[in-house]
């Protein structure tokens, strides 16, 4: 990789946000700073402002209070590309124009480093094709981005996020939309990026469990404020999963990874807080269901 | 219970391209280039073509032969002033004029990602329109008069429909919709103002109104092509952040785009070559609007403005081709023409956006 000797030391944080669309306020009093060469998580309920904290922490939201800080400077007092080579963000829905082709769709992710005079070099074709095999769609270069499956677009955008060059990537829900399959490769992936070459990745999940597993760090929200924040291990407790998504739920160390592992309760299940889980009296009264 | 940290065992790398990977990428994008080079070739040779033939057919036949000479001052008397004085001014005008509907339809479709954001769609051309008959009619102005007041009334129209559509930045689906009403508003204008006309003013208004090249001399040809020299080196700058302002707004900020200021550049200008060529030819319909999708599909790529550019040049000097000889010695006005290619198109869009669902 031509950029293999990336440093890893950018630095993001925010600084008592108070956050707002239109006057009606989403978060406020966020003040948290991102881990660099970590992949970061942020989880918690819907409309709990986690995708607004990352639309503000890629300067794609101008906070009403507080500042967002990389490398210690105000995101919104940098020039634009500037950041644009420093943090890229791939936000929930991107939108392809119609019958534009991937290869030209991921080129399009070279723009921060070009210029007027000079608009296209060898080194951004080495970029953009070590960004295609990287996530495994050289071999649909010519395809229309319009005739492609949901994964292999969600591919195409990460690899136009890639081709961008960029220490920081920030992703909002990237695995919306995919199956299971292929929503574990979208995330394998991404540990990759962040395993080999450094990357320090920020992304919003939904799946509790995902989160635990593909991330170093993570930060648990609720309407709009920060709840609890660490290892995967220190921030995922059944007390944290009833605080933030008002659910009752068992957390078993996944017997793949280790990591915390939640399980939902739910209505139709009673579980007291004694039943013991090896006994397998967890699944007692479910209503016409198995017998214990 | 403890919880161990979790191990990320990766592999062996899967990130490093190997070096005839790059030529896969290098080739899959020269390929998509060299399409755009045949088509753009093809329509330059369509449209000498036409252009020539446009010079030499007429009351007056002139040999292709002697067209070129004719067009650079030398042959006979009568072909050179055949040709310095009525024809060449006539195809140039519908050359430039094609040209800048092209790129200004190419701009707005690529800006607001709708194939309806076209200037003679959004009103835009309308508000040129409406002020050219409000100069007819009730001024009675005519010639100069008349074009500066289409112009006027494009850049007029364009800022009414730019400021109705604006909360908090603009979106396509605003723009194309606030546009439409305008347009709606505009039409009944004009209207109301040809009931009121004397019926001589009326049948002047109502030839601007189609669209026309009839009896275009220089005094035509020069603003349009001061425009065209003028904008074309801004329209190929400003490409490269079209590109990315295509892929939506929070992608094209994420790029490094100043996604309003940049906008803001590309309004201007296409409005700036819709109302410039409206001015000179009247509001020639749907050329705006049908070139930019017919070079999208010849040369399969996902931003053409020069390819855009071609096939509106070439639609209006063919469509006034037809237009002149179909019912010679009476002169149809090119708009016609242009109408008959365009309205079934823009009827087929409108039922497949309704079968898809996505309203365009």
């Amino acid at each position: 990789m031509s950029e293999m000797s990336r440093a890893t030391t950018h630095t993001l944080q925010a600084q008592e946000l108070t956050l707002a669309y239109d006057k009606v306020e989403v978060a406020k009093d966020l003040s948290l700073s991102i881990p660099p060469g970590k992949i970061t998580c942020i989880v918690g309920a819907n409309a709990c402002g986690k995708s607004t904290l990352l639309r503000a922490l890629s300067r794609l939201l101008k906070p009403q209070e507080g500042s967002v800080l990389l490398d210690g400077q105000c995101i919104h007092r940098l020039p634009t590309k500037t950041v644009a080579t420093l943090l890229g963000i791939l936000p929930q829905s991107p939108i392809a124009p119609e019958g534009i082709t991937v290869a030209d769709l991921v080129a399009r992710g070279r723009y921060p480093h070009q210029k007027w005079f000079r608009q296209w070099s060898t080194s951004d074709e080495q970029v953009i094709t070590d960004a295609m095999v990287a996530t495994g769609t050289l071999d649909l270069a010519t395809r229309s981005v319009d005739e492609l499956s949901g994964g292999q677009r969600q591919r195409v955008w990460i690899a136009m996020a890639l081709a961008q060059g960029t220490d920081l990537m920030l992703l909002d829900e990237p695995t919306t939309f995919l199956d299971l399959a292929h929503q574990v490769e979208v995330l394998d992936l991404l540990v990759e990026l962040n395993h080999e070459e450094g990357r320090t990745i920020v992304m919003v999940l939904h799946d509790l469990n995902h989160a635990c597993r593909y991330s170093h760090h993570l930060l648990a929200m609720r309407d709009g404020r920060l709840v609890a924040e660490g290892t995967p291990e220190q921030v995922v407790t059944e007390a944290m999963v009833k605080d933030v998504f008002h659910l009752r739920s068992r957390v078993l160390p996944d017997p793949v990874s280790g990591t915390p592992m939640v399980i939902p309760i739910g209505r139709h299940f009673n579980v007291s807080e004694e039943d013991s889980i090896a006994s397998g009296t967890a699944a007692a009264g479910v209503p016409g269901g198995r017998h214990a | 219970m403890p919880f161990r940290t979790p191990v990320l065992d990766t592999g062996p790398s899967t990130i490093s391209a190997p070096s005839d990977a790059v030529s896969i990428v290098a080739r899959a994008r020269d390929a998509g280039r060299a399409r755009g080079a045949v088509v753009g070739v093809v329509l330059a040779a369509g449209i000498a073509v036409s252009f020539a033939i446009s010079v030499s057919v007429g009351d007056f036949p002139i040999p292709l032969a002697e067209v070129v000479p004719a067009i650079f001052g030398f042959g006979s008397p009568d072909a050179h002033f055949i040709v310095q004085t009525l024809r060449l001014p006539r195809a140039l005008t519908a050359l430039l004029v094609g040209g800048a509907f092209g790129f200004s339809g190419a701009i707005f479709q690529s800006l607001a990602r709708n194939p309806l954001a076209s200037p003679d769609i959004i009103g835009i051309t309308a508000g040129a329109g409406a002020a050219a008959v409000f100069i007819i009619v009730v001024v009675g102005g005519g010639g100069l008069l008349v074009s500066l007041g289409a112009l006027a009334g494009a850049l007029g129209t364009a800022a009414a429909i730019y400021f109705l559509a604006y909360r908090r930045g603009i979106t396509a689906y605003r723009l194309v919709l606030v546009g439409i009403g305008v347009a709606a508003v505009l039409s009944s204008l004009t209207s109301y103002l040809l009931t009121r006309a004397q019926i001589w003013e009326a049948q002047r208004a109502t030839v601007w109104l189609t669209g026309s090249l009839n009896g275009r001399g220089w005094e035509h040809v020069r603003p349009v092509g001061l425009a065209m020299l003028a904008l074309f080196p801004v329209v190929l700058l400003l490409a490269r952040p079209l590109r990315a302002l295509q892929l939506g707004d929070d992608t094209a900020k994420s790029l490094g785009v100043g996604v309003e200021r940049y906008r803001r550049y590309l309004i201007l200008v296409a409005v700036a070559l819709a109302a410039v060529a409206t001015s000179s030819a009247g509001p020639v319909a749907f050329v705006a609007f049908v070139a930019p999708p017919i070079a999208r599909r010849l040369t399969r790529s996902s931003l053409t403005l020069v390819p855009a550019a071609l096939a509106g040049a070439l639609l209006v000097l063919l469509s006034d081709l037809v237009a002149r000889r179909a019912f010679a010695p009476t002169e149809l006005p090119v708009g016609i023409i242009t109408g008959i290619v365009g309205a079934p198109y823009l009827l087929w869009l409108l039922a497949r956006a309704n079968r898809v669902g996505t309203g365009g």
